[in-house]
């Protein structure tokens, strides 16, 4: 596995794959794909990224500790639920916001939001345990 | 008769924790002089409180109400009348005395801060179980009054002693407080049935029909339920060890808690539930029996210690005893004595506690014996050691003294056999205290002056301030008595008796009735038992010893049997053998999907073959080839890598039948279980083959035959009905127009289930957290706290493996 090529190549292939992930958690209320599936190819990214390169290297580009972002998922999942509290309606009713940005329309909602909460816990949490299972053991 | 003052009421309970959230902050920049400025939130209340006298003395009742769980009829209701002022007076002004005195006495003290935030948040709990109107606001502001208590006793929680009586104290009224809110949901059932309508959650709704309650069938577990509420609250024998044992909170903490409020909430529970439960003849057995050994063991226990704490601490279990017998006689004058005497011993009492405070503070023991001669060097201390001294003796001119004539004359006038021994209980009681009194206010004082730890040295003015001015209290509401009578004792006494009463409170004794010579008593034998106090102690000490256990013991023996019981039983469920657990969990799955099935009969009838395309019997065949290479797999690896193949032929499936959103997970999910699993074999030190012995292998087997079968003969079974298709079909209706998104799969997933998935996600969360604690538990990291063995290297890795 630990080839120059593989090793070489390795953190294009993850990039990719994140970038094809945000693309799938995105397009996913109107195509097939969303939070589940773009977590999931997302944590599929570093868990190659970690076998291909070291889990330190992984780490030290995440910058973040991927708990840390499940849990910021599961609060952003929730906040976008209370944001119907302002509008005096029951939790989790979704909140519509449409407008035209250079020649495009966009909409942004409280699904959308909650839909890229899931996608930080199940990337967070399986890249967590995907890390953690491949650092080698007297570093844990 | 109603005045509604919305919210401010409401905020009487809420700003302590406000303040309290702040007061860590609040000590950070002011250091010790945080108790001065902290001081003002309890100050602000208190003197908000006072401008409620002059309505409630008119017979005015104020309430106020917020909207809270409406659709359950809860609201977060207050209410202010005699009682409840009197007691959100006391909590207000004696917290003001006690903030200003942590602020001296915990000076320096690393948490400081943290400190007086549980001091607040606690007056705050105090405040709203004491204004509550509504049952189960009044339930919660309890627990949190519990829950704070048990802050403030395990605040020093580096000493083992700390933690031990903050779990004790949490547990015993915990416990009561859970039984308690049996007994308020019983009542809230009881208001229903007598209603025949919503029934009702405020209190105030249900005084007025007393009589009915007290004929039902409810009032006896009704009434037994909220008498444990109040005792383990109110330290009645025989839940009052814990009440010592949380000395070991810091002594304001003793004063404020565990003296002057918390532990009087269940007298005033029981004060409060007086219209409503008293009266009857189980109600007068119950309280006399157990708040008169309260008051006799408590007294006689306090004797024997020689702590000053400790004393003190006897004494307030005796008081609470003595508070609890009065409330049970139900005349007016022993309810009129119980609340005198309420607010004699809150102000004395707290008072004392505060003077061991500054006798530790400035001397360095609190051991009665050790100490001597004190006076000269500590004279505000003194003073007010004695202010608070001859209130508990209830010499005249004190509230304690009131207190006394009071309950006497209601002895007295209720005539009889069983009133007389009852007063005799109280004479021999108040005695016993008298005594303790004399000690604290004497010994310390005079005599030579001993060798103590410290240099002594008198506190400063945050601390002797407090006590002297609850010892003016003391005395100074008993010259004001009339005053007092009228703005105090006669609405708390309509409160707690439920109809009109008028005080008739005098400053000069009547000596042609009998009240003043049982005082004399009182006095006499008070001061025989100071005189022979030594002797006394020695004596019960023997005794005790000899007796050999305590309840402190028969709860340290139940609290074992507890943890041993829940110990064996989890090692019934929670063996290690992870084989053993997925055998349960398959067993378990077969008997749920197959069970039913089997006993309700509806086995499916195999219908003809579909015609399948050449590509479907293809997708068929790689499933097939996948689970022939997972059985046929000679090493582990091979056979993960092979289920994979099985699952990507489903996922196919999954496309192929119209469900790409489905198909796209399954191939994610495969991959990554293929590599997790990988991963987690190269971590176990798994064996590269299965090393399954053929009875295993057989075991497994035919487990693994049955899940399938059962999950295939369900498939089959749902085909045989149509499908109910109104949900797809609202869901496919509704979800361009009102969810804006094409893809019904994940409009379900994050809009119309939202709540759903919000569940998941969190459990996920929950599961990765564990999993990685797992994962780093086995690197050999630290293992401490519940369940941590001993390293033992490779050993702990084998047995987890095999």
């Amino acid at each position: 596995m630990n080839t120059v090529i593989f090793r070489t190549v390795v953190p294009w292939i993850a990039a990719i794959m994140i970038v094809f992930s945000v693309f799938v958690l995105l397009r996913g209320h109107n195509e097939p794909g969303g939070g589940f599936i773009g977590g999931l190819i997302a944590a599929s990214a570093i868990a190659i990224y970690g076998i291909g390169g070291s889990v330190d290297e992984v780490r030290r580009a995440m910058k973040v500790d991927p708990l840390a972002i499940a849990g910021f998922g599961v609060v952003l999942a929730g906040a976008s639920g209370l944001l119907s509290a302002f509008t005096g309606e029951p939790f989790m009713t979704s909140q519509w916001l449409f407008f035209t940005f250079a020649d495009a329309d966009v909409a942004l909602s409280t699904p959308m939001f909650f839909d890229i909460g899931v996608y930080f816990v199940v990337f967070g949490t399986i890249a967590a345990v995907a890390l953690a299972l491949e650092e080698p053991e007297d570093e844990a | 008769m109603q005045d509604h003052l919305d919210f401010t009421i409401v905020f009487v309970a809420l700003a302590p924790f406000l303040a309290g959230f702040v007061a860590p902050l609040v000590q950070r920049f002011v250091g010790a002089a945080s108790g001065w400025v902290l001081a003002i939130v309890p100050a602000g209340i208190f003197v908000f409180l006072l401008g409620f006298i002059a309505p409630v003395a008119s017979g005015e009742v104020v309430t106020a109400s917020l909207p809270w769980i409406p659709d359950y009829g809860i609201s977060l209701s207050f209410l202010i009348d005699g009682l409840s002022l009197t007691f959100a007076l006391l909590i207000s002004g004696i917290g003001t005395v006690i903030v200003v005195y942590s602020g001296g006495y915990l000076k320096g003290h690393v948490h400081q801060g943290r400190f007086m935030s549980f001091i607040l948040m606690f007056m705050g709990s105090m405040l709203g179980a004491v204004l509550a109107d509504d049952m189960i606001v009044l339930f919660v502001f309890w627990e949190l009054t519990t829950i704070t208590s048990f802050l403030l006793i395990g605040f020093d929680h580096a000493r083992e002693a700390a933690r031990r009586a903050a779990i004790q104290a949490l547990v015993v009224t915990g416990g009561g407080g859970l039984v308690l809110l049996a007994g308020l949901v019983m009542l809230h059932i009881w208001s229903i049935d007598a209603s025949q309508e919503t029934g009702t959650w405020l209190l105030s709704d249900m005084r007025e029909n007393g009589e009915l309650l007290r004929q039902s069938a409810l009032y006896m577990p009704i009434l037994l339920m909220v008498l444990v509420g109040a005792f383990t609250k109110s330290a009645q024998f025989p839940f009052q060890f814990w009440l010592p044992n949380a000395m070991e909170a810091p002594t304001p903490v003793s004063a404020f808690l565990h003296s002057a409020t918390m532990v009087k909430a269940g007298v005033y529970l029981l004060m409060r539930m007086n219209p409503l439960l008293g009266g009857t003849d189980i109600w007068m057995a119950l309280l006399t029996v157990f708040g008169g050994i309260t008051l006799l063991w408590g007294a006689t226990l306090a004797l024997r210690q020689t702590d000053l704490k400790q004393m003190l601490a006897q004494t307030t279990v005796a008081s609470l005893g003595l508070l609890v017998l009065l409330v049970g006689q139900g005349t007016e004058y022993a309810i009129a004595g119980a609340c005198l005497y309420l607010i004699a011993h809150a102000a004395y009492k707290g008072g004392l506690f505060l003077v061991a405070g500054l006798i530790d503070h400035g001397t360095g023991t609190r051991e009665i014996t050790e100490l001597g001669g004190l006076m000269k060097l500590m004279p505000l201390t003194f003073a007010a050691a004695v202010l608070g001294g001859i209130s508990m003796a209830g010499l005249p001119l004190t509230l304690g003294f009131l207190a006394k004539e009071e309950m006497y004359l209601g002895f007295s006038e209720a005539g009889g056999l069983l009133p007389y021994a009852v007063m005799a209980v109280a004479v021999l009681g108040n005695a016993l205290m008298m005594a303790v009194g004399l000690a604290i206010a004497i010994v310390p004082f005079f005599g030579g002056l001993t060798h103590t730890p410290h240099h002594v040295h008198e506190g400063p003015v945050s601390m002797s301030a407090g006590p002297l001015l609850m010892g003016l209290v003391a005395l100074a509401g008993g010259i004001s008595v009339g005053w007092l009578g009228e703005n105090f004792l006669s609405p708390i006494a309509h409160a707690v008796s439920g109809h009109e009463f008028h005080a008739h409170l005098k400053l000069v004794p009547d000596f042609t009735a009998l009240p003043v010579y049982v005082s004399i008593l009182t006095w006499a034998l008070g001061v025989f038992f100071f005189w022979r106090l030594t002797e006394i102690r020695t004596g019960l000490k023997a005794l005790l010893d000899a007796v050999g256990w305590t309840f402190d013991k028969i709860f340290d023996a139940l609290m074992w049997g507890l943890v041993r019981g829940a110990n064996a039983l989890t090692q019934v469920l929670h063996h290690g053998r992870l084989e053993l657990y997925l055998v349960i969990v398959f067993v378990g799955f077969a008997l749920a999907v197959g069970m039913p099935m089997l006993v309700h009969g509806g086995w499916p009838e195999i219908g003809a073959m579909p015609d399948l395309t050449f590509y479907e019997w293809g997708v068929i065949a790689i499933a097939l080839i996948g689970l022939g290479a997972v059985l046929a797999a000679r090493t582990r690896l091979v056979a993960i890598a092979s289920l994979g193949i099985q699952g990507f032929a489903v996922a196919l499936i999954f496309m192929l039948f119209g469900a790409p959103d489905l198909s796209f997970t399954q191939f994610m999910v495969e991959v990554l279980s293929v590599v997790i699993l990988a991963l987690v074999m190269t971590r176990l030190y798994l064996d590269r083959r299965d090393r399954r012995v053929p009875y295993e292998m057989v075991r497994d087997g035919s487990l693994a035959i049955l899940c399938g079968a059962a999950i295939s003969v369900l498939l089959l079974t749902i085909l045989q009905y149509p499908l109910d298709m109104r949900l797809t079909e609202l869901f496919a209706a509704t979800s361009v127009p009102i969810a804006h998104g094409h893809n019904v799969v994940n409009v379900i997933l994050v809009d119309y289930r939202g709540l759903d998935t919000f569940g998941e996600i969190s459990v996920v969360m929950t599961a990765g957290i564990a999993i990685f604690a797992l994962i780093r538990m086995r690197g050999g990291g630290k293992q401490t706290g519940i369940g941590a063995r001993k390293p033992q290297g490779r050993e702990v890795n084998r047995r987890t493996a095999s």
